[in-house]
């Protein structure tokens, strides 16, 4: 028992770091920080499930993430529905959008760029129609209103809700983790290696595919209701914006592609980047896009495994050593 | 019709006057095979004949033109090549196909998942089959850093952890050097032993003699001569095959005037 508990010491680690965060933090911008931090990483963790574990890069993550914060806000302002079942209702609908998008694309053998642009057009087009539609307030966007208490997951206190943030987050890093161990994770990073040799081991890679980015997509579109419900409003822009998009694939990639950790610590140290340079140089006009893309072009250059690669190197250079080309089998 | 006078009950893969085209090149053509249970069949044919391209078709990695493909008494024509594997027909690659990223016991656990849900219990098989093949001691290495003989042995590894009932070989032995070979002709032979029925693509002769019950010849896609090894080396077809029109003739010439 213990043995198969123990791939989950990292996760429980980290877990009781960012749980100790609302407690302990009582500032605002720090805790606001976090909580923008961890709900982005919460977004790049269904980001990297698929493009990580499964090698299918997505352009258009904010699809899910839109999809999620607009379910959830049209559940409650049109139909006058609580807060909790919108979690659960966009959650859901990122869901049922991920197999959309996965059935048309992937059954249509689309890989690669193909299927990036693919995702993109999607969030274009849901950014177009939110921004159109009567539904979700058109131009306007839409503004929850102002119903504090945890039946209506808005709290007075932005630690409370950090709170719910690092349990979620947790939570869908337990899952990952455990789905790192599982024969479908197994098979998700064998069909991202070399998809006819998965093929020619039984792997039914349409189907693998499916629930990766079904998963893939209720985890992002949580993140959007967590948005939602810390900020109370949406827009097209924010809600279906290309922001999103890129920085979940910045931050699954910084962290360490296909790594459990990755995400979370890269999206950690993408904003603690981001803001350190904006202290330092002001709030200049695009100077996030400007740290980002350069710390892509380092991260892309110098650390192959992103920063968790960097740290599993640094923990176990002999383990590197053994891995060195064989000197002929004795 | 070489397969008409086979029982169903005793064949485990049969090959019906399959064809393929891709636009004007026919690669197969009208090519029928039986493979018998518990043998060892060879496939043999110069390059470019059409035999990885059978191997295709038969492991549902591309739908024939025309023909059918019975396996295991079913036909089996038009599954996909996942449901395939699932029923126990296991295919390697000439150009093999190693999942580069992750070390060998990882590849080979991929295979073991097929029949086994649960972590351990394919981690286990994967060890026992990486021990079998002779990668015992290369558990933990990343894939990408096996040699070719490595790699060979890490393609047969993945698909025999699936636990086939057919084995497709396509040319595991090509770039081997001679020890390395008669290193692996015992652990093909050992697999027979144990119930699974081969197919096998190969050009090292010594390695079709010694391992082949039957042998299929395949030239410009059709099959044009079957047999034992013996029967079919000696056969002026395919040596025509092999070296060209009138090759059978001049060396029975120059044997004739040798003598
Ligand atoms: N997907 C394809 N599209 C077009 N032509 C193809 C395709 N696959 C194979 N061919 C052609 O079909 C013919 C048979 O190829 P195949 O690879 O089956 O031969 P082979 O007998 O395995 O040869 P070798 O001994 O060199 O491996 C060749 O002329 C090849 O170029
Ligand atoms: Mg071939």
């Amino acid at each position: 028992m213990r043995s198969s508990l123990r791939p989950y010491l990292p996760v429980l680690a980290l877990g009781v770091l960012l749980a100790l965060a609302p407690l302990l933090l009582t500032s605002n911008v720090a805790l606001n920080f976090l909580a923008v931090t961890l709900i982005v990483s919460l977004a790049a963790q269904g980001w990297n499930l698929l493009g990580g574990f499964g090698g299918q890069f997505s352009f258009g993550h904010a699809a899910f993430f839109g999809v999620g914060a607009y379910s959830s806000a049209i559940w409650q302002m049109r139909f006058g529905l609580d807060a909790w079942t919108g979690l659960l209702v966009g959650t859901a609908m990122g869901a049922v959008t991920g197999l959309v998008i996965g059935f048309l694309a992937f059954r249509a053998g689309l890989r690669g760029s193909y299927f990036a642009l693919v995702t993109l057009a999607f969030a274009e087009v849901f950014r177009v129609l939110a921004n159109s539609s009567e539904v979700t307030g058109g131009a306007a966007g839409m503004l929850l209103p102002l119903k504090i208490g945890a039946g209506n997951l808005q709290f007075s206190d932005r630690a409370t809700f950090l709170g719910l943030v690092v349990a979620l987050t947790v939570l869908v890093l337990g899952l990952v983790q455990w789905i790192r161990g599982s024969r479908f994770g197994a098979q998700l990073v064998a069909l991202r290696e070399n998809e006819e040799a998965a093929r020619a081991l039984g792997v039914d890679v349409l189907a693998v595919k499916l629930k990766a980015i079904g998963l893939s997509g209720a985890i992002t579109a949580t993140a959007g209701v967590l948005y939602l419900q810390y900020f109370l409003f949406i827009d097209a822009n924010i809600a279906f914006g290309t922001w999103i998009s890129v920085e979940v694939l910045l931050a699954a990639i910084v962290g360490g592609l296909g790594t459990v950790l990755g995400p979370v610590v890269g999206a950690l140290a993408l904003h603690g980047l981001g803001e350190l340079v904006k202290a330092a140089v002001g709030q200049l006009p695009g100077i996030d896009l400007a740290v980002y893309g350069a710390i892509l072009v380092v991260a892309v250059a110098f650390l192959p495994g992103g920063l968790v690669g960097l740290a599993r190197r640094r923990a176990a250079p002999r383990q590197v050593r053994k891995a060195e080309p064989e000197g002929g089998r004795a | 019709m070489p397969a008409a006078d086979i029982a169903p009950a005793a064949t485990m893969l049969y090959v019906e006057n399959v064809t393929m085209r891709f636009g004007g090149l026919t690669a197969v053509d009208d090519a029928s095979l039986n493979v018998p249970k518990g043998s060892i069949t060879g496939l043999i044919g110069p390059n470019g004949a059409g035999k990885t391209t059978l191997f295709s078709i038969v492991s549902g990695f591309l739908k024939p033109t025309g023909g059918r493909v019975s396996f295991d008494g079913a036909d089996v024509t038009h599954l996909p090549a996942h449901e395939l594997a699932e029923k126990g027909l296991g295919r390697t690659f000439q150009i093999v196909k190693p999942f580069a990223g992750l070390t060998v016991a990882e590849n080979v656990a991929v295979g073991a998942f097929l029949r086994h849900r649960h972590r351990a219990d394919a981690e286990t098989v994967a060890e026992r089959v990486a021990t079998r093949v002779g990668l015992g001691d290369r558990l933990d290495a990343p894939a990408a850093r096996l040699t070719v003989a490595g790699r060979k042995r890490l393609e047969l590894a993945k698909v025999l952890a699936t636990e086939p009932k057919l084995l497709l070989l396509d040319e595991v032995l090509a770039g081997l050097n001679p020890s390395e070979v008669r290193d692996i002709l015992p652990v093909i032979r050992g697999l027979r032993d144990d119930g699974i029925t081969i197919l096998m693509i190969e050009h090292v002769m010594q390695a079709v003699v010694s391992l082949c019950d039957r042998v299929f010849v395949l030239a410009q896609g059709a099959v044009i001569a079957s047999g034992t090894p013996r029967e079919v080396v000696a056969d002026p077809r395919v040596v025509e095959a092999y070296l060209g029109k009138g090759a059978a003739a001049r060396l029975a010439r120059a044997e004739a005037a040798d003598a």
